[in-house]
């Protein structure tokens, strides 16, 4: 779960990192009121879609009107499809130099990873390998200060400099491991005489995790369907073809869409069913899939842990109540798989063993089906 | 073997087909069950417990994710030197401290969120549906569970069976990777060729190429999901995305390929290079 830029910030001053000075506002004349008290400030769309100050939703104000002025454009900027709800005023800050400072998960070496860099301010991306100092920690060690003062003395920071600098490191990596996050970032870190300040904050929550963080607030970036799916445990994607694929397992359900793909099918949505998928689960996938209306869809489940007589009874079940009229490619394989044949054949449902069969069919049907989805 | 959760719905559940694979299961812990039986193994409080009565030298995990660290470093604590991590949904920074632990007592974590390991007709310490599993020259290791199962099926239905299969597990962050059982692949006697089922998204395939290059002797075939799918849309609820323009298909092909790699872009190609460098098929 991404954090707004806000929100980041209100974590970072809980953990003593400094920030601007600044307001959260929802209308155009409370920013006024904010520039009113701040001066001259800095408006900033709280979206969560990354480069929004490419897509113009960082900009200055002189004062309280043009602040005004500028907030009533920014309600209606749309970034990445979306709208901000709300926009982050601050004191505009002095900046003598920019650095950028992350925590992230190194998933080769299996451990957090220090991030950091004399190149702040810019689009992290365009930073070469070579500018960025690299820290890996050892969770069971955590961040020692001897860490700290080789990352200061890379980015050949003063002793009076690095003192600051180790401070906010050690706070970011206490916010990062006590909040469960997969990310925190700031970018840029700015120094203006001799003093630090968090300019930006992107602080990413692990889902899994979400559960024992109840402190935290709640962003939902998903769309509805997508956010319906993941109460029900699926992992759901809408993308932009005809043929509504349900599969077990991620990279069973990319490797689906990839035979599609290279049978001239288009996918609709992805849909991860998961590992251990009961009637109901199968179920409300099921619901989903047909919510886009596709032309075909296409079942591919090779069951381990998820029973395939358990996904042909939740089949039968939606078929029954929705009167599904879009035509099936559905294959079976694995856990209870003639059991779970068996009861699609009687149904008159016909079942492919083999995934090749199943992808090709589901192409077939949606070429020349004119299926209008759930009726 | 050691089954912890072992009265849970899936721990009871794959206990009974984990002894029908053969798997020697010794006892299971539950906290609060002490005394029951599973499928005719006894439950006991801790794992220390049934450490007095049985000697176990491998632990599998059938825990709630919120619990799966305990129970992890319950089993290192223990002197266990193999835990099998099956749990899905574990917080990603439980994962590194245990993971992180096993490594200071020199003992391995396979997963989280992994589907186990398998020596067909022999042991399986997993959930995978163990009839697909045929004995043969093929070692497997994948990233995803389902897809491993395909591509064995695949490999079963062109004649060709499996020396041992692992799952490594979908998180982001798992114990066991490419590297280190492509380690136990290059030295097994069974294993004549070593498929690999990665995905889009992280560094891993990238890693097992250079690994792959300086000192694997023996063919891989590589076997990568996630071809067709868009950046930045994560698939799934862990592991494949492409993110800054890192862990794409192209980039993972090129590396696997210079490596001397042969690629199958879709599963059922697998058994095709498979025949090529196996030769006729044995079943």
């Amino acid at each position: 779960m991404k954090l707004f830029e806000y929100m980041g910030k209100e974590l970072f001053s809980a953990y003593n990192i400094p920030i601007p000075k600044g307001k959260v506002v929802f209308t155009p004349l409370e920013a006024a009121g904010a520039a009113e008290m701040l001066g001259p400030v800095v408006l900033k769309v709280q979206i969560l879609a990354g480069k929004r100050g490419k897509a113009g939703g960082v900009v200055s104000a002189r004062n309280p009107e043009e602040a005004q002025k500028e907030a009533e454009r920014l309600f209606t900027l749309e970034v990445g499809g979306s709208r901000a709800s709300c926009l982050l005023i601050e004191q505009k800050m002095q900046i003598d130099r920019e650095f950028y400072l992350a925590i992230t998960i190194d998933t080769t070496g299996r451990c957090p990873v220090v991030l950091a860099s004399t190149s702040g301010g810019m689009d992290i991306e365009d930073v070469p390998d070579e500018e960025m100092i690299t820290c890996p920690i050892d969770v069971l060690m955590g961040l020692q200060p001897f860490m700290a003062r080789e990352i200061c003395r890379r980015l050949e920071l003063s002793a009076d400099e690095a003192v600051g600098f180790s401070a906010i490191l050690r706070n970011l990596y206490q916010l990062f491991q006590e909040r469960d996050a997969e990310l925190v970032e700031i970018n840029p870190l700015v120094l203006a005489d001799n003093s630090w300040t968090a300019v930006d904050a992107k602080v990413t929550v692990d889902d899994d995790a979400l559960v024992r963080q109840n402190n935290l607030p709640r962003v939902e970036e998903r769309t509805d369907l997508e956010k319906k799916a993941y109460e029900s445990g699926l992992a759901f994607v809408r993308l932009s073809g005809d043929i509504g694929v349900m599969a077990n397992g991620a990279g069973m359900s990319m490797a689906t869409l990839d035979m599609l793909d290279y049978f001239g099918g288009r996918a609709a949505n992805f849909l991860d069913a998961g590992g251990g998928a009961g009637a109901a689960q199968t179920a409300r996938a099921l619901e989903l899939l047909l919510a886009t209306r596709p032309k075909a869809v296409l079942i591919n489940i090779f069951g381990g842990i998820t029973r395939c007589d358990d996904v042909a009874e939740a089949f039968l079940q939606v078929q029954k109540e929705k009167d599904i009229s879009v035509p099936v490619a559905f294959r079976l394989a694995g856990t209870n798989e003639e059991e779970g044949g068996a009861i699609l054949r009687e149904a008159g449902v016909q079942v492919y063993r083999n995934m090749e069969e199943a992808v090709r069919k589901a192409v077939e049907l949606a070429k020349s089906g004119s299926g209008e989805g759930e009726k | 073997m050691l089954v912890q959760g072992i009265t849970g719905r899936q721990g009871s559940f794959h206990t009974g087909r984990m002894l029908e694979a053969g798997t020697n299961i010794v006892a299971g812990v539950s906290p609060g069950k002490a005394g029951f039986q599973v499928e005719g193994i006894p439950v006991y409080e801790t794992v220390k417990a049934a450490l007095r009565e049985h000697v176990p030298d491998i632990s599998i995990l059938f825990v709630p994710p919120l619990l799966a660290k305990e129970s992890v470093l319950e089993s290192l604590d223990a002197g266990l030197k193999k835990v099998v991590v099956i749990t899905e949904g574990i917080p990603v920074h439980d994962a590194m401290e245990f993971i992180s632990f096993s490594r200071g007592a020199g003992a391995l974590v396979v997963g989280p969120n992994t589907v186990g390991i398998i020596s067909p007709e022999r042991c399986k310490v997993g959930i995978m549906p163990h009839h697909y599993y045929v004995r043969g020259e093929v070692g497997l290791i994948a990233r995803s569970g389902t897809l491993g199962y395909e591509i064995v099926a695949n490999l079963r239905d062109a004649g060709y069976g499996i020396s041992t299969a692992v799952g490594l597990g979908g998180d982001r962050v798992t114990g066991l990777n490419f590297v280190d059982a492509l380690r136990e692949f290059e030295r097994d006697v069974e294993t004549k060729l070593i498929v690999l089922v990665g995905e889009i998204g992280g560094g891993a395939e990238e890693e097992a190429a250079e690994f792959i290059a300086e000192q694997i002797s023996k063919p891989v075939i590589a076997c990568l999901a996630g071809r067709s799918a868009p950046p930045g849309k994560r698939m799934g609820h862990a592991g494949a995305i492409i993110e800054r323009g890192k862990g794409t298909f192209r980039g993972k092909v090129e590396a696997l390929e210079k490596a001397g790699v042969r690629i199958a872009e879709l599963p059922f190609q697998v058994s095709t290079l498979a025949a090529e460098i196996l030769g006729k098929p044995v079943l």
